[in-house]
């Protein structure tokens, strides 16, 4: 399955979804640092691997494939839900990524602050991409069992 | 407004003064700002890729681990946010688990935002449940 870019998923969102994005993302990021002040970086770290943006990401999801099929004439209900829930299972696999990015930070950060840094992000980005591709190569290979 | 309130909750918790309160709240100002900025990119990102489920990759993106701990490196030192980053694996586990139950929730006929949002009581649980077990850190 070949991985494509399509710059109209940006046009379909309207300016005040990218606001509220926004608002959640920096007060989430001012809640995390509030925690962490007032409860140390164990229960602070916890907060950086938050769903805090997931809900708002999700329904819009569900509602812009909604308004896509009914504008084609067709119920969108069934095809919303069908690509929320893709998009969650899509998460399931990054969350792995996610897990090796605080790993990279809990294990060099000590030893190279910037360098784990920018190394958590590179493991981010590989980790959930080889999982991806894994997961599109047995989806594929199996088609009925992974329904 | 935002700032003064999550400042004025600080201050009132830890006894926070005058010029140091309002570093304070210069701090939290800096980290809305870089943390929705970054968040905004990730999801930007997330809403131009295809197919869904990789665009799905973008949802668990470390767009507020990125802020936040580029900021503490700067203000706490790497001590600190090795920790964070030991916790994140755990919080990571909660994210897993918690799109899991969103992804069963949804094919269960709930509506998208009802079933993230009856699912953060997982992310919670298994989060908070297993810094107790491991590290009696709650």
């Amino acid at each position: 399955l070949i991985i494509r870019i399509d710059f109209s998923g940006l046009w379909q969102s309207h300016w005040y979804e990218y606001a509220v994005r926004f608002a959640l993302g920096g007060l989430m990021t001012a809640v995390a640092g509030l925690i962490s002040n007032l409860y140390g970086p164990e229960i602070g770290g916890l907060f950086l691997a938050f769903p805090a943006i997931f809900p708002a990401s999700i329904t819009l999801i569900e509602k812009h494939e909604r308004e896509r099929k009914e504008k084609a004439g067709l119920r969108g209900l069934r095809r919303g839900k069908e690509a929320a829930a893709l998009e969650a299972s899509g998460t399931v696999i990054g969350s792995f990524g996610l897990a090796a990015f605080g790993m990279v930070i809990w294990l060099i950060a000590v030893i190279s602050p910037w360098t784990a840094l920018i190394g958590a992000g590179a493991a981010w980005l590989i980790v959930s991409v080889l999982l991806w591709s894994l997961w599109q190569f047995r989806a594929r290979a199996a088609p009925d069992r992974m329904s | 407004v935002l700032f003064s309130i999550v400042t004025i909750w600080e201050g009132s918790l830890c006894g926070l003064r005058g010029e140091v309160r309002r570093h304070a709240m210069t701090e939290y100002a800096i980290r809305f700002f870089v943390g929705g900025l970054v968040v905004s990119a990730f999801a930007a990102l997330g809403d131009v890729f295809r197919p869904k489920t990789f665009a799905g990759l973008f949802g668990a993106a470390p767009s507020i681990a990125l802020a936040t701990l580029a900021i503490a490196l700067l203000k706490q030192g790497p001590n600190y946010v090795a920790v964070q980053g030991r916790s994140m694996v755990i919080g990571s586990i909660g994210l897993c688990l918690y799109s899991l139950i969103v992804c069963y929730l949804i094919k269960s006929d709930l509506s998208a935002k009802s079933a993230a949002l009856l699912a953060s009581i997982v992310w919670f649980a298994v989060a908070f449940g297993l810094a107790w077990i491991l590290w009696g850190a709650v």
